[in-house]
């Protein structure tokens, strides 16, 4: 299961964190990244969240796979922006400046709209870094358990848990019963048209998900007896305690929130604008 | 049944498993870019009209930022939430269905069908691009694109399979007065 999610086991003081501090912060993190197109705060934000891979100790090599991932995605979403609609960044702006003099026209270049598009990249160059290190530094158990600590329910939180424990029993079921199905002659490889596939794929679903459903039955009834939801609250196996660093992270991140707030009161705009 | 019970409990987090598999490894592409055929909303949308709707939207929420952190590029909350929207949606609409008592005929599939067009217009037509124009202010015209692109293959997939799943459960379960007494 920890293949699955990528988590890397290494000490580091990102790692020692709880998984409800790097959640939150997660969370403050990409609210303030989202709240502001403010260049300065991004760039600092990019440069912070590169410097904190460094401390994280995970290898580069560990995730280039999924930044390789993540950059085709981007690129493919900022081609798609630039087709449908050159001209946004003279619009947030307010000037047009051309880049070439002599060409002009609907997608002909301007400053605004590259500078536009840098600020939209950067958005996600200051976001990445963070998720990725979530992702990389959290036990997906611990953090089931310490869904709990931040307020959620432990009802939700115990859903949770629930999906995490059960990812891996489904995955391999699906993954039976597929090859079962393959050997009756259902075709689910790319030569089937989109339809058939679709038809094949109810043709595992069904099995897959009356077995669940049972599987719903036998545990919700084991969980009854043991007397699950009579208290008010309960205890984590994978729990921990926060200790000073994480308060201080969270009160860091928060600040940051505080910061892209206050920058976009200052500029009038959620928009740095140089062009004025 | 569908108040919050342990069943319900159970249910999300089965659910939120099996729509968790569903979208990470049997995504249909659909030529649009990041946008699957994604028959994980037909299971989404069963769910939610077996177990109600606060069981559809945490199932939704919890599978789609799992699917979203399993990539690792990044939790597109904007996608998620609205995830979390549609499987309340069809909960809150289907809840006058009795599935669960093996009652499913054609008048329930067409209710059924028109509650899950309804949500998915809803979702990924509205809710989704609105999102994303707010949180990333991306053009608005390139998210209604692909929004009305993801609504129209959800459809199609909940459609086919979410009837499918709906109609098989309901054959499973016993009916109500099913058995009678011998003389």
């Amino acid at each position: 299961m920890n293949n699955l999610f990528n988590y890397i086991d290494r000490p580091s003081p990102i790692h020692r964190l709880t998984g409800a501090t790097k959640f939150l912060c997660l969370m403050l993190w990409s609210f303030a990244a989202m709240s502001t197109f403010d260049t300065r705060l991004l760039l600092a934000l990019s440069i912070a969240s590169i410097l904190m891979f460094k401390v994280s100790k995970i290898k580069w090599k560990e995730v280039s796979f999924m930044i390789g991932f993540a950059s085709v995605f981007l690129i493919m979403n900022t081609i798609l922006q630039y087709l449908f609609s050159p001209q946004h960044g003279t619009s947030v702006y307010g000037t047009c400046t051309y880049v070439f003099s002599g060409l002009k026209g609907y997608y002909a270049p301007t400053y605004e709209q590259l500078f536009y598009v840098s600020n939209y990249l950067l958005k996600y160059i200051s976001t990445i870094p963070i998720i990725l290190l979530f992702v990389c530094t959290t036990n997906p158990s611990e953090f089931a358990a310490s869904l709990n600590k931040i307020g959620v329910k432990y009802s939700i939180a115990y859903s949770v848990a629930l999906a995490l424990r059960y990812i891996p029993d489904v995955q391999r079921q699906f993954h039976e019963i597929s090859q079962a199905q393959q050997a009756r002659g259902i075709e689910m490889s790319k030569k089937a048209s989109p339809i058939k596939r679709l038809k094949a794929a109810s043709a595992i679903l069904i099995p897959l998900v009356l077995s669940s459903m049972d599987k719903v039955e036998i545990v919700s009834n084991a969980m009854e007896l043991r007397g699950f939801g009579k208290n008010k609250k309960r205890t984590w196996y994978m729990g921990r305690k926060f200790n000073t660093f994480d308060i201080l992270a969270i009160v860091i991140c928060a600040l940051i929130v505080v910061v892209a707030f206050g920058l976009n009161y200052l500029n009038g705009s959620r928009f740095y604008n140089p062009f004025i | 049944m569908k108040k919050f019970s342990v069943k319900t409990i159970v249910a999300t987090g089965i659910g939120a498993a099996l729509f968790f598999v569903l979208g990470r490894f049997v995504a249909i592409p659909s030529g649009i870019p990041n946008t699957n055929i994604s028959i994980q909303y037909g299971l989404l949308a069963f769910i939610a009209a077996v177990f109600g709707p606060i069981a559809g939207l945490l199932a939704g929420l919890i599978g789609h930022f799992f699917i979203d952190f399993s990539y690792g590029w990044g939790v597109w909350w904007s996608w998620v939430i609205t995830s979390a929207f549609f499987g309340c949606f069809v909960g809150a609409g289907a809840s006058k269905l009795k599935i669960e008592d093996g009652e499913f005929a054609v008048k329930d599939i067409i209710y059924f069908n028109v509650v899950q067009v309804i949500g998915h217009l809803l979702s990924w037509a509205v809710i989704a691009p609105i999102l994303d124009i707010v949180m990333y202010q991306e053009p608005a015209n390139k998210v209604f694109v692909q929004g009305l692109v993801s609504a129209g293959v959800n459809i199609l997939a909940t459609a086919i399979v979410g009837t499918l799943l709906c109609i098989a459960y309901a054959k499973a379960k016993p009916k109500q007065g099913s058995l009678k007494e011998e003389a």
